[in-house]
């Protein structure tokens, strides 16, 4: 919520205004394709901009406050740039029983780079991530849409290589 | 062996089947021998005699649940079916399978509800890490599509329904029905006041049911089979089988399709392999992480809703974390608090504040500065946030289960945290 | 009813009500915070938790929130119970975790809803040792401050401003322990109702910048209960100051009329009192043109003198003016010499919206307006000229909601349900007006019409419905049928339209919906605070039918004549010899009067209004006015060689003018008492009263005295017990904030113990007949209202100003072209001598060679303004939205 929002309304492609519409044709008002809307732009765009927000606000006829509030609720709308390939990391209880911590810390060393930072070269942003589902191997992350799992603070560097 | 239904088409090495290969071991049978042929009613009696239990974690009786759902007026709109694939309770990884290895069956299953409860739309919630099973579940529908098991008049039928994938943008909190519902609908996650309950005023106002994706797989089973058939499946008091899992420092963590009602020895020390060399167990979470811890006696207990219950504890998913001797409790659960206190929705107070600032205490109890007051304060912050109806909705109780059962079974590791000024143990988290 | 038994006792509630507000209504204390009278339950504080028992043998029970448990016959409940307590003080201990300890810097200290409640739970210790949660802040406009550190996430002000009020913008954001109520970028809040947000807020989130720019505790306000003077509806309101300032105007409930909110006009409109223009003082203009100051007595004596060289004295009163100030005036003058000071339009509107009053038609309160389920508004520009209606209208709107809630058995007060289950279903509601309109958002249909067509289409429809016509439009058959539909159908019109063809036709329309369906109703806006009570006092005779007698002396009553005359001021007075002027404030008329006399502005001087629906009200003075300044009849009574108080002005009005005998019962007289003693208009905690002075003298010097009403400047006396309309501020004990207001109510919700203030004059029916059509000649000059400027006096109020647009012309393509001009380029015209510039906005909706322009203080005048006096500005530079000249600032001292 800062005061100044880079507020240069862009414009949505016909791509991805195309792919929004198709959402819409299966629900019963505009606005009930908020999230899809946003997942929408951000899949073409790495991120949502105040701009992107503006822009998909207008298309579905809601305020930038509408949709911002709904925007910043979900973890997986990312209202500020993130790296090429965003790393989500478990952090939950049966991943953290496995020595999650020592991955995540060893991540955050071979790129130095906090929980919620994204690295220099912005190729990685890492972000902390609920249970994936995956805790039979634990502890587990993934890398962009790539599941990564039986980790070890010796393949970490592999992975991320 | 006993019979395994929800998973005889998966196995270690098995392709996921398409549609071939499920119609090949009996797919859409059901289908074909339910719609238009047997009335919904005729379905849902079906279903309520087989005893079947949600297997979201809270274990409402299906048929009972559906029963609430208004008859159907002429005209008067949509009505949907939800599945419920979220699946982000720490430590449960079971729908994932399903999902992932035999899309079908939920489609099935879904095909199967709502024409039991006359809903003409569908869809299948699930969390964007799923990437695999969502482009399954797609590609699933797309064959169902063109073989009219779903679309219009499904072959030939008056009966319609539509089924879509809706992929989640995260939080924890839309696992919650209502929640669920909010974010179904584009807006933010927030829980709803029930009553008024989904089946009434659900999905844009309209009758809903929102079923967890296991309980929905059994649903073509149960059909195919009968109640009868399905009773017979699980031991004790329930029905069916259940997937089973168990995650922690065992030997062969997993997930396993059991009869309701297998002991918890034998899922660990039969499927799981017992604890890892050189570790012993020192306690569980039965059923993910928003149940009650129980403590190494009660492995003789049978996994079923009733008889984990009277021990103080919920079957919740039936995914159980398993503790050892060399991990610290109070890292565990300061673990569970953080995750509890970042997914609150922030609409209600007990958990909105009351989960931080105990996360808070637990921090400073592990890193060795907290004091013997804070025993209080966490005994009086678990009673405050834990009783179901003290918050607008299940989020905080559950998450208060490990945190209270806890402070009871790992007394004296907290005061040794406390008087000691540090942690003494050196496994899990550090 | 059903009984329930709380804590042993048993108790008969409301059916269909929660236990929150069956408990509050029996007097029981609970906290509270996310619920609201008017905005129902949502239950996210879970401050008002109690314990419900299974039946009288169950001794453990279970907590629940009593906002959210309906009231069923024999349910037994606790407040008391140690559990529950226990809840309550832990609820507010986890509130308090973040919330800073600024209580003495907080504007809110001392009348906090979050202090009361935290004594009430009972929380005293804090245990708690971590950080606080820190936010920014945002710029939020003029009138709102923001302060987020103290929000303790009750949700209640998005849902009031979204969910209520229509607002867009402002939002929760995130989640968790992080969630931030504000806008998504520093700027102004859109809604006309974002004041409420200030009263609606149970912290110091939402403060007004108004009273904190010079802030006084609520204890050391003086106030009194006051009638908005921004519109013809006549909210409710406190009006509080100090050292002879306006600090603060707070909503004072009434039932019927402004319920919970008020619109930020009222709220924030009040400034004028203070304003630069204010006239402190008598002048006599001297041969230079310029004037001089002198006493009031010198000032009486010289127009004493003027009058009594004069031949013909004439009176010309005032619609803003009170109703003892007009009186006073035509009695001064006499009858046949006054004229109410409308123009001829006005009058005749307002003579048309008496008529309706007095039939058979039903007339609404504004709380009744919500209970409407299809409303049709003609012509009327409700959000801009009456704007709490629009509040009503939007709420008449959700009847529909209600209707399926309760098909579905979801009480009425579980909002959040009852809103997922209608969804966008709506009463409906059809919108014709020139142009775009606020309430067009949540209307079935919406159209854009002049105000000739607007006429046309009301008249077809009130022969569609007496079923007079066979070949009626489409559209004329569908809006038709909306209105025999509905159970209760209401017609809104007005004088903001300056079409009294309109009014005849919404009037037409009505009578034959009314022999339809009894239920029917109709609501005519009039124009100003006063204008249905002037309009009564005297119809006769328009301003030039008045001018054109040739008097020698005109006495202007609280009226600027050029807004009224537009481009023939100048000629119209030019042959007076002597124009005096009474008013607040300098303007045109002023400017040309010779003797000028200070008039006392609502907040120094009681009177009483009459508002659109006939409801008389009593405005009681919030502090005597400084030096020479008196109200209206007072200066007129010093002219005549009278002395009366308000009391014997108002007692010599009832018996000459019979309509207006119920003013009477508006208020009791200055000669009530309770107990022998006055109502205190300050509070018995002030210590501004003795304090105030100390520096200067320690000896408390005697406070005025009120002889005008029943109030007195002071403490004493007991305001607890006041009717209520001498109740000037609500307190009660341990109930420091405005949700008080539940103790002083028969009910929540409810009227006031002892009746509502005001009294409704129309009480008997006439028969009246529908209009014949008339030929009622258009311009093409067409004014719009805005919110904030049309309203005279409120657009001298200095925050309120700032949000005034600035000259517009909205005219289609085919128009432009001919004046050569495009979007952006300006049109200038002359008027009262001087160019007005303004900014071309094209508007594919208005027809060829039409005008639409603002009401705004630039263009008062523009009467008699012609489509052919336009034209192009060469160096014309548009350097902002005219329709937004709201400039953001990020300084958070202004
Ligand atoms: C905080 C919270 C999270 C939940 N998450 C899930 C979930 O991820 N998957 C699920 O099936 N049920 C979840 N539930 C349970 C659902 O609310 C609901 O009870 C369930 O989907 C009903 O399905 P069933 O009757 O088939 O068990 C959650 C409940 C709560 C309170
Ligand atoms: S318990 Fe937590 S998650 Fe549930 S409504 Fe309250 S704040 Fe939201
Ligand atoms: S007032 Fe009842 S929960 Fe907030």
């Amino acid at each position: 919520m800062n005061s100044v929002r880079n507020n240069l309304a862009s414009t949505l492609t016909d791509q991805e205004v195309s792919e929004i519409e198709a959402e819409i044709s299966h629900l019963p008002d505009r606005r009930s394709a908020a999230i899809d809307a946003l997942k929408i732009v951000q899949k073409h765009r790495g991120w949502i901009s105040d701009g992107s927000l503006s822009a998909i606000a207008r298309l579905l006829g809601m305020s930038d406050e509408e949709l911002d509030g709904i925007a910043t609720f979900y973890t997986l709308i990312y209202r500020k740039p993130v790296g090429e390939k965003v790393i989500l990391c478990c952090d939950s209880v049966s991943c953290w029983i496995m020595g999650g911590d020592k991955i995540t810390n060893k991540i955050k060393s071979h790129l130095n780079v906090e929980l919620g930072e994204t690295t220099e070269d912005s190729k990685y942003t890492l972000l902390p991530v609920t249970c994936l589902g995956d805790c039979d191997h634990a502890p587990a992350m993934m890398v962009g849409d790539e599941l990564h799992h039986d980790l070890t603070e010796s393949n970490i560097e592999e992975i991320l290589k | 062996m006993s019979e395994t239904p929800l998973t005889r088409n998966i196995a270690p090495g098995k392709p996921p089947t398409d549609l071939a290969a499920y119609d090949a071991n009996g797919g859409y049978q059901a289908v074909r021998d339910t719609i238009g042929k047997v009335d919904p009613d005729g379905v849902l009696d079906i279903i309520k005699d087989s005893n079947l239990r949600g297997r979201g974690g809270a274990g409402y009786p299906t048929g009972m649940k559906w029963s609430f759902v208004p008859k159907p007026r002429p005209d008067e709109g949509h009505r949907y079916l939800v599945a419920n694939a979220d699946e982000m309770e720490p430590g449960t990884f079971k729908d994932r399978l399903l999902m992932e290895f035999d899309p079908h069956q939920l489609i099935e299953g879904m095909i199967l509800s709502s024409y039991t409860i006359s809903a003409d739309r569908g869809y299948i919630f699930i969390r964007d890490e799923y990437h695999t099973a969502i482009k399954r579940l797609n590609d699933a529908i797309k064959e169902a599509e063109n073989k009219n098991y779903l679309g219009d008049r499904i072959l030939g039928t008056d009966f319609s329904f539509h089924l879509h994938v809706h992929v989640s943008a995260g939080r924890y909190i839309c696992g919650e029905e209502t929640a669920l519902l909010n974010s179904l609908e584009g807006k933010r996650a927030n829980p709803r006041a029930k009553p008024p309950f989904p089946q009434v005023s659900g999905l844009w106002g309209r009758p809903t049911i929102v079923n967890n994706v296991e309980t929905l797989c059994n649903i073509p089973h149960i059909v195919t089979h009968g109640a009868d058939w399905y009773q017979s499946l699980g031991s004790g008091n329930d029905a069916g089988t259940k997937l089973y899992g168990a995650s922690g420092r065992v030997k062969k963590p997993g997930c396993w399709e059991l009869p309701i009602g297998t002991s918890i020895r034998e899922i660990l020390e039969n499927h799981a392999g017992g604890m890892l060399d050189g570790y012993e167990l020192k306690g569980l979470l039965p059923g993910g992480a928003s149940t009650d811890f129980l403590v190494a006696e009660p492995l003789d207990l049978p996994m079923d809703y009733e008889s984990i219950m009277q021990a103080g504890s919920r079957m919740g998913t039936g995914t159980m974390i398993i503790l050892d001797d060399k991990t610290c409790p109070v890292g565990m659960i300061a673990n569970l608090m953080k995750f509890f206190a970042r997914e609150s929705c922030g609409f209600c107070t007990p958990c909105r504040e009351g989960l931080p600032w105990v996360k808070q205490i637990l921090d400073g109890i592990e890193a060795g500065t907290g004091r013997l007051g804070d025993m209080d304060i966490l005994e009086r912050q678990s009673q405050f946030i834990g009783a179901i109806s003290n918050t607008h909705c299940a989020h905080a109780p559950g998450a208060i289960e490990p945190l209270s059962s806890g402070l009871k079974y790992f007394h004296e590791d907290f005061i040794a945290h406390i008087e000691n000024k540090t942690c003494p143990y050196t496994g899990g988290a550090t | 009813m059903p009984t329930i038994k709380v804590d042993g006792q048993e108790l008969e509630v409301k059916e269909g009500v929660n236990l929150l507000d069956a408990l509050l209504s029996a007097g029981i204390d609970v906290p509270y915070f996310c619920w609201h009278p008017s905005m129902g339950s949502i239950g996210a504080c879970r401050q008002c938790a109690v314990i419900q028992y299974a039946d009288e043998e169950d001794t453990r029970g279970r907590i629940v929130m009593s906002c959210m448990t309906p009231v069923t016959d024999n349910a037994v409940f606790s407040v008391d119970a140690e559990n529950a307590a226990t809840f309550r003080d832990s609820v507010i201990e986890n509130l308090m975790l973040n919330h800073p300890h600024d209580c003495p810097v907080c504007e809110e200290g001392g009348e906090c809803h979050l202090q009361d409640m935290t004594v009430m739970a009972g929380h005293r210790n804090r245990q708690y040792e971590g950080k606080k949660t820190t936010y920014p802040n945002q710029y939020l406009g003029p009138f709102i401050g923001h302060e987020m550190n103290r929000c303790i996430s009750c949700y209640r002000c998005v849902r009031y401003y979204r969910d209520y009020s229509g607002g867009h913008d402002l939002s929760a954001f995130a989640s968790r322990s992080r969630v931030f109520f504000g806008r998504a970028a520093d700027g102004v809040l859109e809604n006309e109702f974002a004041g409420n947000l200030v009263e609606v807020c149970p912290t110091g989130v939402f403060t007004d910048k108004t009273l904190s720019k010079h802030y006084t505790r609520k204890w050391d306000l003086q106030s009194a209960p006051t009638v908005c003077q921004g519109c013809s509806l006549g909210c409710n309101t406190y009006t509080s100051e100090r050292y002879g300032e306006i600090r603060r105007v707070h909503n004072r409930y009434h039932q019927d009329v402004n319920g919970y909110f008020l619109c930020d006009r009222g709220r924030f409109g009040a400034g004028f009192v203070a304003s630069s223009k204010r006239i402190p003082q008598s002048g006599i203009r001297n041969d230079q043109g310029l004037y001089d100051a002198v006493s009031l007595d010198t000032a009486i004596t010289k127009i004493q003198a003027i009058i009594s060289e004069g031949t013909k004295v004439v009176g010309i009163g005032s619609a803003r003016a009170s109703l003892e100030s007009n009186f006073a005036l035509r009695q001064f003058v006499g009858q046949e010499n006054f004229c109410n000071g409308m123009t001829e339009i006005d009058q005749e509107m307002h003579g048309i919206i008496i008529d309706v009053l007095q039939s058979k038609l039903t007339t609404p309160s504004l709380t009744e307006v919500e209970e409407y389920d299809a409303v049709l508004i003609l012509g009327e520009d409700v959000t801009n000229h009456a704007p709490r209606l629009a509040l009503s209208v939007r709420q008449a709107t959700r009847n529909l909601a209600s209707e399926m809630a309760g098909n579905t058995q979801i009480p009425q007060w579980h909002d959040a349900a009852v809103r997922v289950l209608a969804q966008n279903h709506r009463s409906p509601l059809i919108v014709v007006t020139p142009t775009e309109d606020r309430l067009d958002e949540v209307a079935s249909s919406s159209m854009r019409l002049m105000p000739r067509d607007i006429a046309e289409l009301g008249y077809a429809l009130a022969e569609e419905i007496a079923g007079n016509t066979t070949s009626s439009t489409p559209d004329v058959e569908a809006i038709a049928r909306t209105l025999l539909e509905a159970k209760k159908p209401l017609v809104i019109s007005g004088s903001s339209s300056q079409s009294p063809d309109i009014l005849k036709a919404a009037v037409n329309l009505s009578l034959a919906l009314k022999d339809r369906n009894d239920r029917a109703g109709i609501f005519l806006c009039a124009n100003e605070c006063n204008s249905v009570g002037v309009a009564m006092i005297d119809n006769e005779r328009s301003i030039s039918e008045l001018l054109s007698t040739s008097p020698s002396v005109v006495v202007v009553l609280e009226n600027d004549l050029s807004i009224r005359l537009g481009q023939q001021f100048s000629s119209s007075i030019s042959s007076v010899n002597n124009l005096i002027a009474i008013d607040h404030l300098d303007n045109s008329t002023t400017s040309a009067s010779s003797v000028v006399l200070p008039a006392a502005t609502f907040a120094e001087a009681e009177g009483t209004l009459v508002n659109s629906e006939g409801r008389a009200q009593r405005s009681m003075a919030v502090y005597k006015a400084q030096d020479e300044i008196k109200a209206g009849y007072h200066l007129i009574d010093a002219l005549a060689g009278n002395e009366r108080s308000s009391t014997e002005v108002r007692s010599e009005l009832s018996e000459q003018i019979p309509a207006l005998a119920g003013i009477l019962k508006a208020a009791p007289e200055s000669d009530f008492r309770f107990e022998g003693a006055k109502f205190p208009r300050m509070t018995h905690r002030s210590s501004g009263r003795t304090a105030m002075r100390a520096d200067i003298s320690v000896h408390e010097p005697k406070q005025p005295v009120d002889e005008e009403s029943a109030l007195s400047f002071s403490m004493e006396g007991n305001q607890q017990q006041a009717p209520a309309s001498l109740r000037a501020y609500t307190w009660s004990p341990g109930w420091n904030s405005n949700q008080s207001v539940h103790k002083f109510q028969s009910e929540v919700g409810g009227e006031y113990v002892g009746g509502d203030s005001g009294y409704l004059l129309f009480r008997e029916s006439v028969d009246i007949e529908p209009f014949s059509k008339s030929t009622q000649a258009y311009s093409a000059l067409i004014p719009r209202y805005h919110i904030f400027g049309s309203d005279e006096l409120s657009a001298e109020s200095e925050e309120l100003s700032t949000l005034i647009p600035r000259p517009y012309l909205r005219i289609n393509n085919t128009t432009a072209k001919n004046l050569k001009v495009e979007q952006g380029d300006g049109l200038m015209c002359t008027i009262n001598n001087g160019n007005l510039q303004f900014a071309v906005i094209v508007d594919e909706a208005i027809p060829d060679n039409t005008f639409v322009y603002p009401i705004i203080p630039e263009t008062r005048g523009m009467n008699g303004i012609s489509s052919t006096d336009f034209s192009r500005v060469d160096d014309w530079v548009q350097d902002m939205d005219p329709l937004s000249p709201k400039t953001i600032t990020t300084d958070r001292s202004s």
